[in-house]
């Protein structure tokens, strides 16, 4: 990881937290799904989607949705819809 | 003036915890007001005022643990004295009856869950005095009398927590509680006046919040065991080609901003809603050896919560409501589940349970009912499946829809009805 992408993975992971405080971001690794892992639901899901379109400034249609299943796979989805974190 | 008594939100619940207050003496609350905070095995809830009132008296502390019934402030009705004497309203929760000639202005515990079935509202009764001389008839349920006599409980010890102050079984039970917890910490004989000292007010330790889960496990344990002991359950199943209805939610979220896209169990849960209009004989309670079909659709979400337990708030009136309300009550529904801030008529309105594992991976749903209702809808994942369609086959993504039924309420037959008219109320939504 370079440092851009530490910077993406790391706010992902703030992101997250607030999203579902009461999981166990520990058990998460880079290419883990993260539904699975930490039990995150459609509602949580949706406004995880949300945080990252608003924190980023990139639209994400839900076609894309299938593209976001890891932190690994978020960390790539952004740095290709918004070129300022590549 | 009027006993405000800490209620019971659960057949199960024995004691709850005043973690905080909405108000203060003076203020003057209208019905449907939030009172309190109240922690309990299922989580903070907001308690609502049922009735026009002004607060007399705070008479709990914040963060004190309480058995049900204890009375912790003092109002007085807002409506005018005359009216607390004789024709308070009472409004009860699942809106089935108002008690006349009641004094004191008591919450409704939850409507039938079992152990409260037998409290139905004794409107020709009195009011209770602080004293019951022997000419006055005791106000108690049947049941809580036979659990008394069973259990040896001196019923002038019991504050009961029903309607005017009826006793019920449960609150028989809380006694014995008290009475067992008093027993194995101090000595094997106890009479129950004391045994009631130990549940009596005593400041929340720590250790009672991490004890959260264990508690919340034994109220799933109560509710489930009474289930599967009590209801005969019969189950159906049928799948449904969510072709249309993924293609027009497909479309409609293409015109929508993330924020406003609608997810797929809110088309579900609509199609769920409707289709209890059609079959409203699955809404409803099976109370006193009856079926009592319930007019306003409350559906409880079953919402599962990371660090373990299950919570089924109310979705009030979802037949009455469009996708986008859905959606917004849903989302503000478990974001304040996950929160721990339910109010205490969402956590007991519920007409019918709705649990959807499908997200998670499961194909299928075989669902236990929670009683006193008499369905549980349960929505599986969405799979690719062969199907054969006018001599066509083809491959169509294909949703598994259970249904768990009290045979005691209903017959196969109406559940088939329902789920029926649930696939088409769902290709329905997809019809431009």
């Amino acid at each position: 990881m370079n440092s851009s992408e530490e910077k993406i993975h790391s706010t992902v992971i703030i992101l997250l937290h607030k999203i579902a405080p009461e999981a166990d971001l520990n058990k998460l690794l880079n290419h883990s799904d993260i539904r699975q892992t930490l039990g995150i639901d459609s509602f949580d899901f949706l406004n995880f989607t949300i945080s990252i379109s608003d924190t980023f400034n990139i639209s994400i249609p839900e076609d894309d949705y299938g593209k976001l299943v890891s932190l690994a796979d978020i960390i790539q989805y952004i740095k290709n819809q918004n070129p300022q974190f590549s | 003036m009027a006993d405000f008594c800490m209620p019971s939100l659960g057949a199960d619940m024995k004691t709850g915890i005043l973690v905080e207050w909405h108000v203060q003496p003076g203020d003057r609350l209208k019905r449907g007001d939030i009172i309190a905070d109240v922690e309990t095995d299922k989580g903070i809830m907001e308690v609502e005022v049922f009735e026009d009132c002004i607060i007399d008296e705070i008479l709990t502390q914040p963060n004190t643990e309480v058995p049900v019934g204890t009375t912790i402030a003092k109002l007085h009705s807002a409506i005018g004295q005359e009216s607390s004497a004789t024709s308070a309203q009472m409004i009860v929760q699942n809106g089935q009856q108002a008690a006349q000639g009641t004094k004191e202005l008591v919450l409704e515990t939850q409507p039938g869950v079992p152990s409260t079935l037998e409290s139905q509202p004794i409107a020709s009764i009195p009011p209770p005095s602080a004293e019951p001389s022997e000419s006055q008839r005791l106000k108690i349920s049947p049941l809580a009398r036979k659990l008394a006599a069973e259990l040896s409980i001196d019923l002038n010890q019991v504050k009961g927590t029903g309607y005017a102050g009826a006793i019920q079984a449960q609150d028989i039970q809380a006694v014995a509680l008290a009475r067992t917890q008093k027993q194995a910490q101090i000595s094997p004989e106890v009479e129950p006046a004391e045994a009631v000292a130990i549940a009596s007010p005593a400041t929340v330790q720590p250790q009672l919040r991490t004890e959260f889960q264990t508690r919340m496990r034994r109220a799933i344990a109560t509710a489930m065991s009474r289930s599967n002991r009590d209801i005969p359950h019969y189950y159906l199943e049928t799948q449904i080609d969510m072709s249309r209805p993924l293609q027009w939610l497909a479309k409609e979220n293409q015109m929508r901003s993330l924020k406003d896209r609608i997810l797929l169990i809110v088309l579900l849960l609509k199609a769920t809603a409707t289709a209890l209009t059609d079959v409203p004989e699955l809404n409803g309670y099976w109370l006193n050896d009856n079926l009592q079909v319930e007019e306003a659709i409350h559906i409880g979400f079953a919402i599962s919560l990371r660090q373990g337990g299950l919570v089924t708030p109310a979705i009030h009136h979802a037949d009455l409501k469009n996708l986008d309300e859905l959606m917004m009550t849903m989302r503000d529904l478990i974001e304040r589940t996950r929160g721990g801030k339910l109010r205490s008529s969402e956590l007991t309105d519920s007409t019918v349970t709705v649990t959807s594992l499908g997200e998670l991976g499961v194909q299928k749903v075989f669902g236990v009912i929670y009683p006193p209702q008499v369905a549980l809808i349960g929505f599986g994942k969405i799979t690719e499946q062969p199907w054969a369609d006018q001599g066509m086959l083809d491959i169509r993504p294909i949703l598994s829809v259970t249904l768990a039924g009290d045979h005691r309420a209903t017959d196969g037959i109406v559940g088939t009805r329902f789920l029926q008219r649930l696939d088409f109320h769902l290709q329905a939504i997809a019809q431009p």
